[in-house]
């Protein structure tokens, strides 16, 4: 019988988990910033940041003492409090959501057993979208505060667009819950193991949830918010030195994030088919387990990025369209072709 | 004191001066914003009885949508300026005296539910005064609102479907 921590070791456990989350989190969105640069590169056939360090490897480090070096600028104009509060929420809300995606199996250390979760709370998924909606807040206030008609667009955009695709996001995740049972990101995992994943019974589940990530992160081809071509910067354009930094870098942790949990709820989390066989030391396990799940992190970050590259931007109205008369219509239709099935499946419904 | 309490005092007191802010001041933008604290701290509330849905739920419709369009509304309006228009007093003491009569009555309807609650999920309030911890998950809330509350949950479904229909006539711009 493996018990579950307690006490001190407890406490010390959540803290070491919290802050490698917390580094992680922070180192990839860095690299995926160089992996940005260095895919853009190869898209468009050329050679991409290659100066600092072997093969530009430094890059990001370069990039961060650039940002902290530069000149801050806070307009006089602005609302100055809020225009501080707003890339700090930003940053917030972006890290906050790290806390219960489930990293890997469980460790099992002197016959201990110990979660690569920092908190598994039974209502994972609502916590996640209750995050997201209130990720907003950083863009609109920064945009507010920059008093600057730009960045005023560039916010209301950004809110408009996140409530619209929050909605067709909420109504796919709905069709998964129903599917899986659970609320709980931790079990949604554990019911993926070998090949059971869940994309293979929510395929058009997936393809709306993967779309409102696209417009949920503001990366193209749903990047109207800091349309460059129409807005200058959009919502930042006021903002310099870090405070640019920081709304820049929460794009990529957020990027980082939704590709977490596009992979702990459509492609298995940390399961892989046939593992089992060949391993079946818990840690070495939960070792491989986690190579996976960064695996499957980082092909959707790719694809995240091979769209940027690849598809020009929408027009507001199209996107308007797209959310509203494509998107939500879709996901109530995969709902209501999901109920009955279930209910089939449980045996509750008889013809 | 136990951690619980302090986080009660602490959540209440923040609760409480929010609001209090919120009606007394006239800056619109750090109105919604302080409203947006008091919701949060309402939703720690919701947490410490146990009731983590109600208070992911409630994060989620009011701060992250409700809020979210307050705010839109009042930066495309852009009422920065303190511009607000001053009622007279008779108009106040009848809203107080309407919100007085309407808190009246929910807390006469809430009484009555305690014992339902009670008796459909099986559990009971402890000595403490605080729920047992499965009372606030889904699926005892679930099981709750389809059985003893069904048709108030079907009712306000219904109300809700209304209002979003009537939404959508509003919005539209030519209607015959």
């Amino acid at each position: 019988m493996l018990l579950v921590i307690s006490g001190t070791t407890f406490i010390i456990y959540k803290v070491i988990l919290a802050v490698a989350v917390f580094a992680v989190s922070l180192g990839v969105a860095a690299y995926a910033t160089y992996g940005e640069r260095k895919i853009a590169a190869f898209l468009q056939d050329r050679v991409g940041p290659d100066r600092a360090g072997p093969f530009g490897l430094l890059q990001p480090l370069a990039d961060g003492v650039k940002m902290f070096m530069k000149e801050e600028i806070i307009p006089t104009v602005s609302n100055k409090a809020l225009f501080i509060l707003g890339p700090s929420l930003f940053m917030i809300t972006a890290l906050l959501t790290g806390a219960v995606i489930p990293w890997g199996p469980d460790l099992v250390i002197g016959g201990e057993r110990y979660p690569l979760q920092v908190t598994d709370v039974n209502i994972g998924v609502l916590y996640l979208l209750g995050v997201v909606s209130v990720g907003v807040y950083g863009i609109m206030l920064g945009g507010w505060a920059s008093n600057n008609k730009y960045s005023l667009m560039g916010a209301l955009r950004a809110s408009s667009q996140m409530i619209s695709y929050e909605i067709a996001m909420g109504l796919s995740v709905i069709a998964l819950v129903m599917v899986t049972g659970t609320l709980s990101l931790r079990e949604i995992a554990d019911q993926q193991t070998s090949w059971h994943w869940n994309i293979i019974y929510q395929p058009l589940g997936f393809l709306i949830f993967f779309i409102c990530a696209l417009a949920e992160t503001n990366r193209a081809p749903f990047d109207l918010p800091e349309c460059e071509t129409e807005l200058v910067g959009g919502y930042h354009t006021e903002y310099s030195s870090m405070k640019l930094g920081l709304f820049l870098f929460s794009e990529y942790i957020n990027m980082f994030i939704s590709s977490a949990v596009m992979a702990t709820f459509y492609f298995g989390g940390y399961n892989m088919p046939f593992i089992g066989r060949w391993v079946s030391d818990p840690n070495w396990l939960a070792f491989w387990g986690v190579i996976f799940f960064f695996g499957k992190i980082i092909f959707f970050i790719f694809t995240f990025m091979w769209i940027r590259w690849t598809l020009p931007r929408f027009r507001y109205d199209q996107l308007m369209n797209l959310g509203w008369k494509i998107l939500i219509p879709l996901a109530i239709f995969n709902l209501a072709v999901v109920t009955p099935l279930i209910m089939l499946a449980f045996g509750k419904l008889k013809f | 004191m136990t951690i619980t309490h302090i986080l009660f005092l602490v959540l209440s007191v923040v609760a409480v001066l929010s609001a209090a802010i919120v009606v007394l001041n006239s800056n619109p933008v750090r109105n919604v914003l302080l409203l947006i604290v008091c919701f949060f701290s309402i939703a720690g509330h919701y947490v410490l009885l146990n009731a983590q849905f109600l208070a992911a739920v409630h994060v989620i419709v009011y701060a992250g949508a409700i809020m979210v369009l307050f705010l839109f509304v009042i930066m495309l309006l852009n009422l920065n300026k303190e511009s607000e228009p001053h009622k007279p007093a008779w108009e106040k003491i009848i809203a107080v005296i309407a919100g007085g009569i309407f808190f009246v009555t929910l807390v006469g309807a809430l009484k009555g539910t305690d014992v339902i609650v009670r008796n459909a999920s099986g559990t009971s309030l402890g000595d403490s005064g605080i729920p047992s911890p499965e009372i606030g998950l889904v699926e005892s809330l679930g099981k709750v609102l389809f059985s003893d509350f069904l048709v108030p949950f079907e009712l306000s479904s219904i109300l809700f479907l209304g209002a979003m229909v009537g939404a959508v006539m509003l919005g539209k711009k030519n209607i015959k």
